[in-house]
């Protein structure tokens, strides 16, 4: 197998993790809007910029990875 | 044709005033349109060489020294930009058509008695005396150095047209303002005002404080708009170089300055918990020091890379898509290609104002933190 494939496997991989993990914020964003929804604004916005800081884990995956391939 | 463009004004008027679907539905028959003219301009590099999808893609994502509009019967219509090097001997300039669109080192131009090459966008002088460029193994240039390049690219030159636009919207705003009587926003100032109330009601305010947001609003609104316009720019297919908030210099100057001004509205509570970590035992605060000093670098490095990798990753899904169909080389999966392209455009949209709004955000949260008064 060459770098490229490999690379390719550790951006998959880091995909998983943030899947995961977006999964996770917002599932709990909307089990937390709908036992609170007057609060709806206030989650939904950090739910957001949590989600932009898991995200943000896999692309530096993708970015090495596309460094190595 | 001037009936056409009157009647065209009607008719955009009367859709934008409508009702926010068809709005929608406009916006992405201007968006199928201009990917036709995307899809064809790849369809004539096919011709030359096989289609190499991963070439094409840096090339549309990398910065360049002319600005590649579309290909007419196999020749690239293009803008030529200024080319401005500072060599041994003296600052150099002209026109990048001198080139005749090579990007191989095939074509030497001679200036001021030095020749200079241009391979993958980066512009070699060639030592004296030599005629063309020669490689060694690893296809690197064995006689010739890059001199310091200072040319306007094509990022360059779409950050000066973002940065009129920008003067020119909020130039006009602020000209709204003094003029109206009762202060009500009128025309483009109608619109400004919501998304500036915006950032100073949602970042401003809960992340730095009621007390000390007003100093950082100017700099929170310049980055916010800033970015945004140039996410905006990025998508336009026909600009496919306009990719200036994919690009890592762009978004590490951007970063910088959020460090510097985050470094220097430090108070003496925010160094305390940097070097000296407040209600913890002696060992830990020793174990935390390094930890956090490092941390002080590593946010604006992750400002820097969420933005770039966002931009970038946006982009390269794009083209990977449209790509497809030059890789299967069938019509029949241009359709597909087409319909999960627009789709991924779609969600780039939304994107572009939420990379925007995460960078602002985060700076403010920084700043936030640095100004924390001790409780």
């Amino acid at each position: 197998m060459t770098i490229t494939g490999i690379a390719a496997i550790g951006a998959g991989l880091a995909a998983i993790g943030a899947g995961v993990g977006i999964g996770k914020i917002g599932g709990s964003a909307m089990e937390a809007m709908a036992r609170q929804p007057e609060m709806h604004g206030k989650i939904q916005s950090s739910a957001l910029i949590l989600a932009a800081f898991v995200e943000a884990v896999a692309l530096f995956g993708v970015v090495v990875a596309f460094l190595q391939g | 044709m001037c009936t056409f463009a009157a009647k065209f004004i009607k008719l955009f008027n009367k859709v934008t005033t409508l009702n926010p679907l068809r709005t929608v539905l406009f916006s992405i028959l201007f968006l199928t349109v201009s990917f036709l003219g995307f899809a064809s301009e790849e369809k004539t590099n096919q011709k030359d060489a096989p289609f190499d999808p991963k070439e094409m893609i840096l090339h549309h994502v990398k910065d360049a020294h002319e600005f590649h509009l579309w290909d007419w019967k196999g020749s690239p219509v293009s803008l030529s930009l200024p080319i401005i090097l500072w060599t041994d001997g003296g600052l150099i300039t002209f026109s990048s058509s001198k080139f005749h669109h090579d990007d191989q080192g095939q074509t030497v131009v001679e200036s001021n008695g030095n020749s200079f090459v241009k391979l993958h966008e980066k512009i070699y002088q060639l030592e004296a005396g030599e005629t063309s460029i020669n490689y060694d193994s690893e296809h690197h240039p064995t006689n010739a150095h890059k001199p310091i390049d200072l040319s306007i690219t094509r990022n360059v030159f779409m950050m000066w047209v973002s940065v009129a636009l920008l003067l020119f919207i909020f130039l006009t705003t602020a000209r709204n303002y003094k003029k109206s009587k009762d202060g009500v926003p009128k025309g483009i100032a109608g619109f400004m005002e919501p998304l500036i109330i915006f950032v100073r009601d949602e970042i401003g305010k809960p992340m730095i404080g009621e007390h000390k947001y007003k100093k950082y609003m100017p700099y929170l609104l310049t980055i916010f708009f800033f970015i945004w316009i140039n996410n905006i720019f990025g998508l336009i297919p026909i600009l496919n170089g306009a990719n200036l908030s994919g690009n890592i210099a762009f978004t590490f100057t951007l970063a910088v300055f959020t460090f510097i001004i985050t470094t220097f509205s430090g108070n003496k509570n925010y160094w305390k918990h940097i070097f000296w970590m407040p209600g913890v035992p002696v060992p830990m605060k020793i174990f935390l020091m390094p930890i956090e000093i490092i941390g002080m670098f590593v946010k604006p490095i992750s400002l820097m890379i969420r933005l770039f990798a966002n931009i970038t990753a946006g982009h390269v899904i794009i083209l990977a898509l449209m790509s497809l169909i030059f890789v299967f080389k069938s019509v029949a999966i241009a359709p597909v290609s087409v319909a999960f392209s627009l789709f991924i455009t779609v969600i780039e949209i939304i994107v572009t104002a939420i990379q925007a709004y995460i960078f602002t955000i985060l700076s403010a949260l920084y700043f936030g933190m640095a100004t924390e008064e001790e409780h």
